[in-house]
C-alpha cells in the first residue's frame, strides 16, 4: 500500500519535487507559498537526490535561475504567490518564447497590487493569456487538492519536456494551506548526466562536444520573417497543446440542465452545490477544467444542447467566464458569481446566486 | 616569391583560434567587444575547456556574442545573466561559467542579479563591458558615463545634481567576501591586451578551482555612441576614463 501522509497543498509541491526527480529549485519567499522553500530547506534533498534548492534575492532573479537550469536540460521550478508571479512575467516570456520547459507554481492571493494574503484566482487572465509580452502561451493545471498540488509538479514535468513549454500550477492560497491526506509516488531517479544528453543534446547548453556546433538559446530574431516563422511554429504547437492534453472532470452533468464550471478549490464547493440543488430540485451538474490552457471547449460544447444555463464560479471579478462566454457564443446563457478579496462563498450562497440567475 | 613560398606553417607568426567561428563581426570599427571576444576564445582553447564552457550573452551589442564564439550559449533577458549563470554552475558544478556583459545591462537593470551573484560567491567568470555608454540602443547614458560627458540622454553633459554620478560597480564588486578575483583592464593597445588576456586566464582557472566569482572589466570604447574616431576615442578614454576608472587587480586571493 502506497504510503500516505497528512500534509499542507504547499508541502506536497516540496515532496512531489523531490520524489519527481526535480533537479533545481529556486524561490523568494511570499504568503502563502512560503511552506515549499522551507520544506525543501529542512529536508536538504541536496544530500540525498542531488537536487539544488537556492534562496534568489528576488522573483526577477529565482526566474532567470530557472531559465539558465532549464537551458541545460534540467528539471528546474520555482514557485510564488501573485505580486511574485508578476514580477516572473519576462522570465516567462523569454522561456516561452526560447521554448525551454520548466514548472512554475502560482499559490494566489488577492490583489492588485500587495493585495491581501488571502486566497483568490485573480491571476486566471495573468497565467492562461500570458502576463509577459508578446504571443505566448503556458500550459496551465488547476488543482483541487493537496493530492493534485503533488501530482501536478511530475505530469507538470512531464508536459513541460514533452512540449518545450513552461507549465504553470496554478493554486490558490486555500489549496496551499489546507492539510489533506496525500498519497506519496515512489522516488523516481535524477536523470543522469547521460540521459539529459540523449534526450536534449540537440538544443541544451550542457557543453559542445566535438561532434557538434555549438548550441544557442535565445528568444532574439531581429529580422521580422525569421521572428514571424517563429512565431507561427509556436502557435502550432499551442494548438497540438490544445488538441492532445485537455483533462477536465464532470460531476452529475449527463441529465443536467444547468452546468457550474468552476476550477481549483470552487469547483469542490461547486460539488456541493450541485449535490444541494438537486435536493432543491435543480437538475445541476458542475464541470471542472483541470487543465486551463489547454481548455476543455469541446466538453463544455458537447453539453450546450441540453443545458438551459451555464454559470462560472470563481474567487474573482469574472475571468474565466469570459472564455465560457465564447464557446457558449449566445446559445445559452452564461452567467457569473463571484468572491473577491479572499472571501470565499459557502454552497448555500452559491446556490441563491445560481437561483436568482436563472429567473433574472 | 610566389606567395605560396610564404604561406607555410613555419612562417606562421598568427592564427584564428578555431574557437571563433568564421562569422563577420557586427561591431563597428574600434569597438572594444571584438577583440574581449578573441581573448575570450584563446583563452577556452589554450585551456582545452572548448566542451565544458557556457557563455551568457547579455542584452546590448554583445547581445550576438554567440555568433561569434563556437560553445553553448544561452541569451539573457537584460541585466539578468549572473541569475541564468548561477544555476548553470550550479547544476554542472563540472563546467565553466560565464557571462559577458555591458554596463547597463551589468550596473544598472542587472545590478541586484550582479551584486547578489558575487556576493554568493558563484564559481563564475563575469567579464564587464564598460564603455560608458549605452551602444545599442543609440548612445544613452550608462550608470559608468562619466560627469560631463554627452550622451543622448545628457545632450548638455551628464550632471550629478540631475541624473547621479557615474558608478564604480567594480569598486563596490571587490567589497563582497564571495568573489575571489576582481580586476579593471583595457585593450587599447598589444600591452593593454596581453594584460586582459592574461586576467581571463586568471578569472577561468579560479573557476575551476572553486575559489569564488571572478570579474574582470575592461574599460571599452564605444566610438560610435560617443561619436568620434577609432583612435580619437582610445585618447578620450585614456585621458578621461582611466584617471575615474584604474586599471589594476583590485582583489586577487
Ligand atoms: C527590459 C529591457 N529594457 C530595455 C531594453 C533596451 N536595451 C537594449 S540594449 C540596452 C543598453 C545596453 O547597453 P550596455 O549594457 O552598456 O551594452 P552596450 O550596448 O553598450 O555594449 C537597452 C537599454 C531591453 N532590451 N530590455
Amino acid at each position: 500500500m502506497a504510503e500516505k501522509v497528512l500534509m499542507k497543498g504547499n508541502e506536497a509541491i516540496a515532496y512531489a519535487a523531490i520524489n519527481c526527480g526535480c533537479d533545481g529549485y529556486f524561490g523568494y519567499p511570499i504568503t502563502p507559498q512560503s511552506e515549499v522553500m522551507e520544506t525543501l530547506m529542512k529536508e536538504k534533498p541536496w544530500e540525498t537526490t542531488g537536487m539544488v534548492v537556492l534562496q534568489a534575492e528576488s522573483e526577477t532573479s529565482s526566474i532567470n535561475m530557472v531559465y539558465g537550469g532549464a537551458c541545460c536540460g534540467k528539471k528546474v521550478m520555482t514557485s510564488s504567490s501573485s505580486p511574485g508571479i508578476s514580477l516572473m512575467c519576462e522570465g516567462l516570456s523569454y522561456i516561452a518564447g526560447a521554448e525551454l520547459p520548466c514548472l512554475v507554481v502560482n499559490v494566489m492571493r488577492g490583489g492588485p497590487g500587495l493585495g491581501t494574503i488571502q486566497p483568490s484566482q485573480g491571476d486566471y487572465f495573468q497565467a492562461t493569456k500570458a502576463g509577459g509580452h508578446g504571443d505566448y502561451r503556458m500550459i496551465v493545471l488547476a488543482p483541487a487538492s493537496a493530492q493534485d498540488m503533488y501530482d501536478f509538479v511530475d505530469l507538470g514535468f512531464e508536459l513541460a519536456f514533452k512540449y518545450r513549454n513552461p507549465a504553470m500550477i496554478l493554486g490558490d492560497g486555500v489549496i496551499g494551506q489546507m492539510m489533506e491526506k496525500v498519497e506519496i509516488r515512489p522516488q523516481k531517479a535524477r536523470r543522469t548526466e547521460e540521459e539529459v544528453r540523449a534526450l536534449c543534446d540537440s538544443w541544451a547548453t550542457i557543453g559542445k562536444p566535438e561532434s557538434r556546433r555549438g548550441n544557442t538559446i535565445t528568444s532574439l530574431a531581429l529580422e521580422a520573417d525569421v521572428q514571424e516563422r517563429h512565431n507561427i511554429k509556436l502557435q502550432k504547437k499551442y494548438a497540438e497543446i490544445e488538441a492532445n492534453e485537455v483533462r477536465y472532470s464532470t460531476y452529475k452533468t449527463e441529465d443536467a440542465e444547468h452546468l457550474i464550471i468552476a476550477f481549483g478549490c470552487m469547483s469542490r464547493i461547486g460539488e456541493a452545490v450541485v449535490d444541494y440543488a438537486r435536493e432543491q430540485g435543480y437538475k445541476v451538474g458542475l464541470l471542472r477544467p483541470i487543465t486551463l490552457f489547454p481548455y476543455p471547449k469541446a466538453a463544455i460544447e458537447a453539453l450546450i444542447p441540453q443545458l438551459k444555463s451555464i454559470m462560472s464560479v470563481e474567487l474573482n471579478a469574472g475571468q474565466m467566464v469570459e472564455d465560457i462566454k465564447v464557446i457558449a457564443n449566445g446559445r445559452v446563457p452564461v452567467n457569473f458569481y463571484g468572491r473577491q478579496g479572499g472571501m470565499i462563498p459557502d454552497p448555500e450562497e452559491v446556490f441563491e446566486a445560481f437561483v436568482k440567475s436563472i429567473n433574472k | 616569391m610566389d606567395i605560396k613560398d610564404i604561406i607555410k606553417p613555419e612562417n606562421k607568426v598568427y592564427g584564428k583560434t578555431p574557437v571563433l567561428k568564421d562569422a563577420v563581426l557586427h561591431y563597428c570599427p574600434g569597438c572594444s567587444h571584438g577583440v574581449v571576444h578573441k581573448l575570450i576564445a584563446e583563452v577556452i582553447e589554450e585551456m582545452g575547456i572548448q566542451d565544458k564552457t557556457i557563455g551568457i550573452s547579455p542584452v546590448g551589442c554583445s547581445v550576438f556574442a554567440y555568433n561569434y564564439l563556437d560553445i553553448d550559449w544561452q541569451q539573457a533577458a537584460h541585466g539578468r545573466a549572473p541569475a541564468l549563470a548561477t544555476a548553470t554552475k550550479r547544476l554542472m558544478p563540472d563546467k565553466y561559467v560565464f557571462t559577458y556583459q555591458g554596463d547597463g545591462d551589468l550596473a544598472s537593470i542587472g545590478t541586484a542579479e550582479i551584486m547578489h551573484a558575487c556576493n554568493r560567491g558563484e564559481n563564475i567568470v563575469v567579464i564587464f563591458i564598460n564603455n560608458a555608454i549605452y551602444g545599442m540602443t543609440g548612445g544613452q547614458m550608462a550608470p559608468t558615463t562619466l560627469l560631463g560627458q554627452v550622451t543622448a540622454t545628457t545632450p548638455y553633459g551628464r550632471q550629478a545634481d540631475l541624473n547621479g554620478y557615474p558608478l564604480k560597480i567594480t569598486e563596490l564588486i571587490a567589497q563582497l567576501e564571495g568573489t575571489c578575483y576582481v580586476t579593471r583592464q583595457s585593450v587599447q593597445n598589444p600591452a593593454a591586451v596581453r594584460k586582459t588576456k592574461k586576467a581571463i586566464r586568471k578569472a577561468f582557472e579560479n573557476s575551476a578551482m572553486n575559489k569564488g566569482t571572478s570579474f574582470v572589466e575592461v574599460v571599452s570604447t564605444c566610438n560610435s555612441g560617443w561619436k568620434t574616431t577609432p583612435v580619437k576615442a582610445n585618447k578620450w578614454m585614456e585621458e578621461n576614463m582611466f584617471p575615474f576608472y584604474p586599471l589594476g587587480d583590485m582583489k586577487d586571493r
